[in-house]
């Protein structure tokens, strides 16, 4: 009896079963096993609105869905993938990676963890609840501003736009109680020797987004309350007539959307000159660089907001000073880019799926980083400006360099997490089917803006009709491929051929030391780096 | 610039092969401004400089991705932990190309261009201000002999193309034409005074070079100076509601002799316009004039049947305001009466005082009353709506 109980407390990996294990767990593995669960079920909700909006797209003419509903569809669809695909999908990586990196044996703050994650799926209720009351005949759906919320026209919306504005408090909520743990664990329960210089990079490029949350949410949260006491109590932050701004908005708006790009990169930024040096067989290059590197790109990112709405009208050396300090920020990019390729130049590189979907990361991130440097010139920007071109752009910069860079995440990690081997040859196809026909979904949309096709636009003019159609087919190969990713990560938690502890011949850093999966409380032993 | 020009042809040379008639364009369309084509070049060239530097990366990468692989055996240097001099030294190297870059080779002709652009007053010969409300765009010559000139432009693609499965053949400028067209003279700046009604709109010709946003209760300015003769189209490009993707921008650059034609042609048309006001309209006449207004206006959202879309755009057929009365006691018109409700509008209902002139506010009630599905019996003159005008 007394020995059961001294072994159980030894590993304390007693934990409800079933439903309740979810519920109250404060494991830092259990939670970001859920945030990536999560991730990956708005990531399909999110992806199915797009569907719908590219299948309405794929020729001129209104064939599908009204221009009420379409509007309603393109800024869910982007506030679903930021909110509750890439920012939670980052977060869950942070769970379960952070701890083992550092060796620790959980979060500093766990139940506030678990309270961070559990906030996520009411708001993705409140974001899609108005399309189902508007079945019912209740309001006449959800947000159809776009995810930017610009007054007026979301003080005009109807109830769509209060349940966005809540959504986006809980969301927010959520996200600087992640981060103040991660913040907190990352000062706190760091191994002995690990200093921060020391730190994985992975961990490096979380600590920067963090604070960049931290900073920035609050912003977000003031801006649209004020929305909301516009729309129903009586005040005119945005309105002329009562002495407001409706330009306002958006630099509020933007002093926390500028930043959140970043936000949504940095965790991607660190994990891969991870996978990198691991492929290569080759220490990374570079790691002070691409450290300072984030630090120079988290205190810019701050300063650039209004280069996403350069035609709203600003004073010339408003105009100037936002173009060249956003394009300041390509400095430390390319010494990033420098250290990454650096790193496997020489090296010995073998092509497993991770360090696929980090090549073809890589280039796909370089077109949106490049084509980022060309939306900064004012001049060609009002050409640029709310055209397909910038659809493009983000793209490769949000699904290329976010999603695709998770991806890399997932394959990388999974079998340190579930203990077994993915079909590696599944994942070969999944990589090639996703990278071709993302570039035939967006390629043709660089085109398109070029040509003077604005977004956000429910049926357009004849000579836009081929490429859509293109574009259309083309996300509709996307949107199926990735059902060879949940496949794949399905199967792989359910069995397959057994990991190692290493699980990859040149992976380095304290998460390979334990066993695959590892034990339910990390590092019950603290290890040390010298 | 060149290379681009090169490589822009044989790309455009490319879906000629697999799509004998289809319409691609590869490049912004022809610019016709001194700012869309600057800008034009500044596009070009930051395109170029970006492909070079895209591809020497590329190609960089690809052969280490060829050359040091593990299938051929290739052993991984040892590199020996550079020292924190060497490193920075090599990881400064990128960062000095992309200052030269950033702002020498694109930052300075960004500078110009940006001078240029909102440069909006030297030797403006002529202010226009455009007005954009839902979903439409209304435009002012705000001085010189077209002073006084006011008109709305509304799209004119036949309403059963744009709706829900149509099927049948579309016109060649789908969504880009418009009832009215905005006259400029060749070859004169002309100063764009830029405002909203209800929320943002973005007045956009991509062969003019020239976009700004259109703020409620404010005057945002730009220019254009057409130096071709020619009919150019453009789009709204700030998303401003379900009617977004409706309200194109038409205009029609001409010769100043005929430029100055039109004004006077336009001006004898508004001077036709306001005289109908003064006279008195028979029930007919103001029902048969109403109904194309009314399909023009305001079906958008109360639907040709006037069943609306509620509960965001309530019925007209039934509706109280309709049916009740216009006016009280003392002639004064009622709040929240049927022609308060047109002339100033409520929540998401634009104010039309502006937009419409008395005959067409006075014709649109009289058939809203009589007709779809109403019939009240009333009719409403344009003299009386004048009167409630001041």
């Amino acid at each position: 009896m007394s020995t059961t109980t001294v072994a159980h407390h030894d590993d304390h990996a007693e934990h409800p079963t079933g439903i309740m294990r979810w519920l109250t767990t404060t494991n830092h593995k259990d939670i970001g096993t859920m945030y990536l669960t999560f991730s990956l079920i708005m990531f399909f909700v999110g992806g199915a609105m797009i569907l719908a909006i590219r299948a309405e797209l794929f020729q001129p003419g209104l064939q599908l869905i009204n221009p009420e509903f379409f509007n309603q569809l393109i800024g869910v669809h982007a506030l679903i993938m930021i909110f509750a695909a890439l920012m939670p999908a980052a977060t869950g990586f942070a769970n379960w990676m952070i701890p083992l990196q550092i060796g620790a044996p959980d979060m500093a703050l766990p139940r506030l963890n678990n309270w961070g994650f559990w906030l996520l799926p009411p708001s993705a209720i409140l974001l899609t609840l108005p399309f189902t009351l508007a079945m019912f005949g209740i309001g006449d759906g959800a947000l159809a501003t776009g995810w930017t919320f610009y007054p007026p026209l979301s003080v005009q919306g109807g109830i769509g736009v209060d349940f966005a504005i809540f959504a986006v408090h809980l969301l927010g909520i959520s996200s600087v109680l992640g981060s103040i743990n991660i913040i907190v664990t990352l000062f706190n329960m760091r191994a002995p020797g690990m200093t921060l210089m020391k730190m994985p990079l992975f961990a490096w490029g979380w600590l920067i987004t963090a604070f960049l949350l931290v900073a920035t949410i609050p912003v977000l949260a003031g801006a649209v309350t004020m929305l909301l006491t516009d729309r129903h109590f009586g005040t005119h932050f945005f309105d002329a007539a009562g002495g407001g701004d409706p330009v306002m908005f958006q630099h509020l708006f933007w002093f926390f959307g500028h930043p959140e790009v970043y936000i949504l990169l940095l965790p991607v930024w660190g994990f891969i000159p991870q996978i990198l040096e691991t492929f290569s067989r080759k220490p990374m290059y570079g790691y002070k660089a691409q450290v300072y590197s984030f630090w120079a790109i988290g205190a810019l990112s701050v300063v650039v907001w209004a280069h996403h709405f350069f035609t709203s009208g600003m004073p010339v050396p408003a105009l100037l000073y936002f173009m060249y300090s956003t394009m300041a920020i390509s400095l430390p990019l390319a010494v990033m880019f420098f250290c990454w390729i650096k790193t496997m130049w020489k090296g010995s590189m073998s092509f497993e799926t991770p360090m696929l979907f980090t090549v073809g990361w890589i280039i796909l991130f370089g077109i949106g980083g490049l084509t980022g440097l060309v939306l900064a010139d004012v001049a060609a920007d009002a050409q640029y400006h709310n055209s397909y071109f910038v659809v493009a752009h983000f793209h490769y910069t949000l699904f290329a360099g976010g999603i695709m860079g998770i991806m890399a995440g997932v394959y990388f990690w999974l079998p340190k997490m579930t203990g077994h081997m993915y079909n590696e040859k599944l994942g070969k196809i999944h990589f090639w089917l996703t990278a071709i026909s993302f570039n035939l979904t967006f390629i043709p949309q660089f085109f398109l803006g070029l040509a003077g096709m604005p977004r956000r636009i429910p049926d357009y003019a004849l000579q836009f009709a081929e490429f859509n159609m293109i574009s259309s087919i083309a996300a509709f190969v996307l949107g199926l491929s990735q059902l060879l990713f949940v496949y794949n990560i399905v199967s792989c938690v359910k069995g397959g051929k057994k990991a190692t502890d290493q699980v990859w011949e040149g992976a380095k850093g304290l998460e390979w030391t334990l066993p695959s999966p590892p034990p339910y409380h990390s590092f019950t032993e603290q290890p040390t780096v010298k | 610039m060149r290379g681009f020009t090169k490589i822009s042809l044989a790309l455009s040379a490319m879906p000629a092969s697999f799509a004998a008639h289809a319409d691609y364009a590869w490049n912004f369309p022809e610019p016709v401004t001194p700012m869309a084509l600057d800008t034009l070049h500044v596009h070009n060239k930051f395109m170029l400089i970006t492909m070079v530097i895209f591809f020497v990366v590329l190609a960089i990468m690809i052969y280490s991705i060829f050359a040091h692989r593990k299938s051929k055996n290739f052993k991984a240097v040892k590199d020996k932990t550079p020292s924190t001099a060497m490193e920075i030294f090599w990881t400064l190297v990128p960062f000095a190309i992309l200052l030269l870059i950033d702002f020498v080779i694109m930052g300075i002709p960004a500078y110009h261009s940006v001078i240029m652009m909102e440069d909006t007053r030297d030797k403006a010969t002529m202010v226009v201000k455009v007005t954009g409300s839902q979903w439409r765009w209304q435009y002012e010559y705000l001085d010189g002999d077209a002073k006084g000139i006011k008109f709305v432009s509304n799209l004119s693609t036949p309403k059963e193309q744009t709706d829900k499965g149509y099927q049948g053949k579309k016109d060649e400028q789908y969504l880009l034409e418009v009832d009215n067209r905005l006259v400029l003279p060749v070859g004169e700046k002309v100063r764009i005074l830029m405002t909203a009604t209800d929320v943002m709109h973005n007045w956009w010709v991509p062969q003019f070079g020239s976009s700004r946003l259109a703020v409620p209760g404010f005057l945002r300015e730009t220019w254009v100076q057409v130096d071709k003769a020619g009919t150019y189209r453009g789009q709204c490009k700030e998303l401003c509601g379900k009617g977004h993707g409706y309200m194109p921008v038409v205009v029609d650059a001409v010769p100043m002799e005929e430029y100055k034609a039109w004004v006077v042609a336009k001006k004898e048309e508004m001077a036709k316009a306001s005289a109908g006001a003064d006279k008195e309209w028979t029930k007919d006449a103001l029902i048969a004039e109403g109904k194309g207004v009314y399909e023009k206006n305001c079906a958008v959202c109360h639907q040709v049947s006037g069943a609306g879309l509620p509960p965001a755009f309530p019925a007209l057929t039934g509706s109280k305001v309709a049916l009740g009365p216009i006016f009280d006691a003392d002639g004064k018109y009622l709040k929240d009466g049927h022609l308060d409700r047109v002339l100033n509008g409520i929540r998401v209902m634009p104010g039309w005082k502006a937009l419409l002139n008395d005959t067409e506010i006075a014709a649109v009630i009289t058939y809203e009353r009589n007709a779809l599905g109403n019939s009240v019996g009333d009719v409403l003159q344009p003299a009386q709506v004048k009167a409630a005008r001041q």
